[in-house]
């Protein structure tokens, strides 16, 4: 526990030096596909960074991991599984769609429709009124035009 | 002395804010006037009983008075004056109280300048702010007691975390709990009138400069949080998605989509059960933000294990609050009848669609930020929410926002012609597909999206200016009326036009940072030169010195553009002894155009030094956006008709321009 409070004390924002030069692949291809790839892995003793903006030894250490998988030849999606089947979901920044995380992707779109078809049904409502409704005349009402000799109904 | 005479302040604030929050609810349920009016001296009494506090915890703070275990473990002697100030609210202790003073500043203003309130609104108000000071009194009393003191008393301080030991993060914390507590009005508002049974246009008057005033002030605090990122942690990032982050961006867009509902409210008389649901909701989000920080619960797990305490008081406090809220609003807001009617297009339509994708990008974050612990404690899995996710699930509201818009706000009341409309505002998106395609041309290597994004960044600022010049008929008349009709336009309108323009700017400055930012890492001798997408740096070399308390090595390098030199720039690493820790700061040539940002890293065996070197195209804009989005809400607030004691008077300002 106390080592864990020490690592994650480590990790808390310092000015990050992340990607170091020594890391950096010959092929500006290949390191900027690296890059994008390390933007989206989590640094997994930090507190919210990607291992590409995280000086931790475990970061650097996966950075490095990354680069060798490339180097193999292995294809972005390739790379993911096998740092995935590695270190589970969890160190994906972004987690892949799934039954389990359906709700966190299908959730604002799925509140967008709700809301909008409320909306929707109630300005159809309104619009199914006349813009000036007054409300009908009551039966006292009518009685005392009617007194007054105005026909109500006219 | 002066600390323990603070504590006993503290509890006799808090001992006022039970009375406040009782008094004068009885009296107003009663209609008895004298226990009503109790609120307002109660008011005035609490902040000048809490003021005092933070005044003591000051005063020690300045004092390097170790022996208060607060200002022992944040502070020390050595520290430049300003973060002795600024470490008052360092720390959890002082930042509570930090919160409670601003808070009993919101209340004394409401007692001071709220006259023309309804004097039963006006009391069930504050009774309702006093609930909410009795709550966090309590809770800084009985778990954060900032004046408790140290035996045996150490000769010195542990010291300012040295990242906090800056200008911008030292007044973050004050502008952020304005706009976190300042949304305690409209809450605090919205529960008076539930108890009331009542919403009129008038009340959304006095509400709205609350908001106003909230958003603005958490707008400036959001901004600097986010400028200090961006040239304190030494890599240009500017917002991460992080936990703490999102708890301050949730309450601002909330508060956001309030001030549009609240202006139907005032203007429309309708929409009114959904504003004061908003109103909840936005202050919920606050406590729910101050929850997420003081807790540290989503920023580590353990944080909270080690102190479960604060944590779980600040949730009682979020549950009751919100729930109790919640539970009134169930019970009487079916009684509020919209009276306003409205065709589908309109100006009042516009403004749902603005509630809608705002409420709902609120929800993403909202989602997004609690869905680990969901998974967690639900189903048992562990997965990590961050800023690709974000960012590819909150961009597409947030670019449906910026296209409508200009076309909500040019919609009339009532009644609107979205081909009208489009009649007028054409030109703006012609002006805006020609930035589009000049970005494309001037960045041949880049996609398509970015010119794309960044055509409508700029129809969204251009729609507001057309609509602008529309609106004064410049061009169709005279330039002197057209002049006349520009100086007539209420402070309100302006207020509108200038922040939407500055939600233009920063998307704008969003969009080119992230599609266009280059970096070079390496190591680098001295003397060496480094080419970095159209400059040239030249390192000349790493000097020593000494700040107020800490040491320097200061990089230097001289910046040449086409082989003439442009600037030379100094990227310093301070080590601050008394933490053993390191901060560094980046060199950077701030311009409109790009900023060249460049980090001294380690020394390296061969002698040499890791330098890395970025250009950040269009960064200011992201802030200088966010300083005119304030700007807009401020212009609002100086509106006449706002003014807090001045809504009788309002009627008699002649509406030179019909409806805004």
């Amino acid at each position: 526990m106390k080592r864990l409070v020490l690592i994650l004390a480590l990790c808390a924002p310092l000015p990050a030096q992340a990607v170091e030069p020594g890391e950096i692949l010959d092929d500006p291809i290949m390191e900027q596909r690296a890059r994008d790839l390390s933007k989206g892995l989590r640094c997994l003793v930090c507190r919210n960074q990607s291992i590409d903006d995280s000086d931790a030894g475990l970061a650097k250490d996966l950075r490095i991991l990354v680069r060798e998988r490339l180097v193999e030849g292995d294809n972005d999606e390739e790379v993911l599984d096998y740092v995935v089947a590695r270190y589970g979901e969890y160190v994906l920044l972004k987690p892949r769609f799934s039954p389990m995380t359906a709700l966190l992707y299908l959730g604002g779109p799925l509140l967008l429709l709700i809301g909008g078809g409320l909306i929707w049904r109630q300005a159809s409502a309104r619009a199914a009124q006349p813009i000036t409704t007054a409300a009908p005349l009551t039966q006292a009402e009518r009685n005392r035009l009617h007194e007054m000799g105005i026909d109500p109904e006219a | 002395m002066i600390a323990e005479l603070g504590h006993f302040a503290l509890i006799l604030a808090f001992a006022v804010a039970i009375a406040q929050s009782i008094i004068p609810l009885w009296g107003a349920h009663r209609g008895y006037a004298e226990p009503m009016r109790f609120a307002e001296p109660a008011a005035m009494v609490s902040f000048l009983l809490v003021g005092f506090s933070f005044a003591a915890l000051t005063y020690s703070f300045i004092n390097s008075d170790f022996s208060l275990k607060v200002v022992a473990t944040n502070s020390h002697s050595a520290k430049p004056f300003l973060f002795k100030i600024a470490g008052v609210w360092g720390n959890h202790e002082g930042s509570m109280l930090l919160w409670i003073l601003i808070l009993s500043i919101y209340g004394a203003l409401v007692a001071a300048f709220g006259q023309n309130i309804p004097p039963a609104l006006r009391a069930r108000a504050l009774s309702v702010q006093a609930m909410i000071a009795v709550a966090f009194l309590a809770f800084i009393l009985f778990t954060s007691n900032p004046f408790e003191r140290l035996d045996p008393v150490p000769l010195d301080g542990k010291g300012l975390n040295p990242l906090l030991q800056d200008w911008a993060l030292a007044a973050h914390p004050p502008f952020l709990y304005m706009g976190y507590v300042g949304l305690s009005m409209p809450f605090s508002f919205a529960v008076a009138a539930l108890i009331e049974g009542r919403v009129d246009a008038a009340w959304a008057r006095w509400v709205r400069p609350w908001t106003l005033l909230a958003w603005s002030t958490l707008t400036v605090g959001i901004a600097l949080g986010s400028y200090w990122a961006y040239y304190e942690l030494g890599w240009g990032g500017w917002w991460f998605w992080d936990p703490v982050e999102n708890a301050s961006f949730m309450p601002w867009l909330i508060a956001a989509a309030l001030l549009h509902s609240a202006v139907v409210v005032e203007k429309r008389s309708t929409l009114k059960s959904w504003t004061i649901l908003l109103a909840i909701i936005a202050f919920s989000l606050s406590l729910v933000g101050t929850f997420i920080v003081r807790s540290g619960l989503l920023t580590s797990v353990h944080a909270f294990a080690s102190d479960p305490e604060r944590g779980v008081f600040i949730l009682a406090i979020l549950l009751v609050a919100t729930g109790g809220a919640l539970i009134l609003y169930a019970w009487r807001a079916p009684q509020m009848e919209p009276e306003g009617v409205f065709a589908p297009v309109s100006r009042e339509s516009g403004l749902i669609l603005n509630n809608l994708l705002l409420s709902v990008s609120t929800a993403v974050v909202f989602l997004g930020t609690l869905y680990p612990l969901f998974a967690d404690g639900v189903m048992d899995e562990k997965i990590s929410v961050g800023k690709p996710f974000f960012d590819f699930a909150f961009a597409p509201f947030m670019i449906v926002t910026l296209i409508a818009m200009p076309l909500g706000a040019a919609l009339s009341w009532k009644r609107g012609d979205l081909a009208r409309v489009m009649s007028k505002l054409w030109i703006a998106a012609v002006l805006a597909f020609l930035v589009g395609i000049a970005f494309w041309a001037l960045r041949t290597e880049s996609s398509i999206w970015p010119p794309l994004f960044i055509a409508i960044a700029f129809w969204a600022i251009f729609g507001v200016v057309v609509d602008l010049a529309e609106r004064i008929k410049l061009g169709r008349a005279p330039f002197s009326e057209s002049m006349r009709r520009l100086g007539r336009l209420p402070r309100s309108a302006w207020g509108q036009a200038v922040a939407h323009i500055g939600l233009g700017i920063t998307a704008f400055g969003i969009i080119g940072i992230s599609a266009w930012a280059t970096e070079d890492i390496r190591v680098a001798q001295i003397g060496d030169r480094i080419p970095l997408s159209g400059y040239e740096l030249r390192f000349d070399g790493v000097e020593s010195s000494r700040g107020p308390n800490y040491r320097i090595d200061g990089g230097k390098f001289t910046v040449f553009k086409d082989g003439k030199e442009l600037t030379t720039l100094v990227s310093e690493k301070r080590f601050y002894p008394v933490q053993q820790t390191q901060t560094t700061e980046a060199g950077i040539r701030a311009s409109l155009i790009e900023d060249i940002y460049i980090v001294l890293g380690d020394r390296q065996d061969n002698g040499g030094w890791a330098v890395r070197s970025y250009v950040k195209p269009f960064a200011n804009w992201i802030w200088l956006g966010a300083l005119i989005m304030t700007l807009g809400g401020v212009l609002s607030l100086t509106d006449r008709r706002h003014r807090v004691g001045a809504p009788g008077r309002a009627q008699r300002v002649a509406p030179v321009v019909p409806a805004e």
